[in-house]
């Protein structure tokens, strides 16, 4: 039990500490802010790979353009939520934003499976790759998540995340699909089993990782 | 609360008086016991305080202030929950837990005091000094605030944080 003045106390010792402060952006903004960075990353990787080749890739197998839209949609609604749920007061219903961008992903990529294992029809410039092969996606959406989460960290906890674990799914989500999104402008291998599952395997590896570890930074802030 | 985040210290006291009575009854609708609500209040204070640049002035307050509470709230329940689930029933303690003469008990009190000192060594600067001041010193605050050139208010916000970082810390060492 605390001292019945001490609250009083309190209340007068911060406003005794109290300065002007400047208000937190709109989680609107914060995402475009951070998408911004995703699109300065997407803008390097054309100018070194060209778009021709993806172009060519979608014309001959549309279902790869959707998976990639897909995967956009999720990167975007997942950052969107998440900033959105680091300002307290907000419903938890903002955490089910990234669902329709995942099926559509998801959806899109099993159709490409379909395409290839059964239809046996190769998008032009591509392959399908074993496990091995595919392993280098595994590293290019790890690596490229990592920096892409600390900056999402970095700017989630200036705001006040209530729900730390929830938050830390949505920005590894947000993180892995804008990775995902990267690697289709130079992805040399079509959908299969091996490069769905391999995909599947780094998206949860990188939410597993930020769970693991911005949870714990998250719930500081 | 947009009175205050632009620094009207005057508007932001009264907002925070004001804010009392909300967040008891949030903290009480969670289960918060009598005797800790105010444990509860003072934590959704020092949060308030902390991330008063979040609340965005064309949404409630009411929601704002309350999603704070029920965090500190649900952190105040886990946290006498696990005090409870370490406290013994007398019956054992009497059986188990050596005489104050014991030379183990003093030894364990020793231990808890060097706990205590290192604790204290690894708080930041200005509440190690608030805690040395007023606490170990046992100065007044006019005195403290005259020996270190800090306000009174904040050696207030100083030790409360101190002493919550000791809890915390005295707490993990058990």
């Amino acid at each position: 039990m605390t001292n019945p003045h001490s609250i009083d106390n309190l209340i007068t010792a911060l406003g005794a500490e109290m300065q002007p402060v400047r208000r937190l952006l709109p989680p609107w903004l914060r995402t475009l802010g951070w998408l911004a960075v995703v699109a300065a990353i997407a803008v390097l990787l054309f100018a070194f790979h060209g778009a021709t080749p993806m172009l060519q890739r979608w014309a001959g197998a549309p279902d790869l353009a959707w998976a990639t839209l897909g995967a956009v949609l999720t990167a975007i609604g997942a950052a969107w939520a998440a900033f959105t749920l680091a300002v307290p007061g907000r419903s938890r219903a903002w955490a089910w934003l990234p669902l329709p961008g995942a099926l559509l992903w998801l959806g899109a990529s099993g159709w490409g499976c379909f395409r290839t294992d059964f239809q046996h029809l190769i998008a032009p410039g591509t392959q399908i790759g074993n496990l091995y092969q595919t392993s280098d996606c595994l590293v290019f959406i790890i690596g490229f998540s990592i920096p892409l989460s600390a900056l999402m960290i970095w700017l989630l906890r200036r705001a006040c995340p209530l729900r730390p674990v929830l938050t830390a799914v949505l920005l590894g989500l947000a993180s892995a699909a804008a990775s995902a999104c990267l690697l289709q402008i130079f992805h040399e291998y079509d959908t299969a089993a091996t490069d769905l599952l391999t995909h599947a395997l780094a998206v949860a590896v990188v939410i597993a990782l930020n769970v693991a570890l911005s949870g714990r930074l998250l719930s500081k802030a | 609360m947009a009175a205050a985040q632009a620094g009207d210290r005057r508007v932001y006291e009264k907002l925070l008086a004001d804010s009392v009575a909300l967040i008891r009854a949030v903290a009480r609708r969670r289960g918060v016991a009598q005797d800790h609500l105010d444990d509860v209040v003072q934590e959704t204070l020092i949060t308030v305080h902390r991330v008063r640049h979040t609340y965005d002035p064309t949404r409630s307050y009411d929601a704002w202030l309350s999603a704070i509470a029920r965090r500190r709230a649900i952190d105040a329940l886990r946290s006498h929950g696990r005090r409870d689930r370490r406290e013994r029933h007398d019956d054992s303690v009497l059986k188990t837990h050596a005489g104050v003469d014991d030379p183990s008990a003093a030894a364990e009190r020793q231990q808890r005091a060097q706990h205590l000192r290192e604790a204290v060594a690894q708080l930041p600067p200005a509440q190690r000094e608030a805690v040395e001041r007023l606490g170990l010193k046992e100065q007044s605050l006019a005195e403290a605030a005259t020996h270190t050139g800090r306000a009174t208010g904040a050696l207030k916000v100083n030790l409360h944080r101190a002493l919550k970082a000791l809890r915390g810390s005295m707490q993990k060492d058990d």
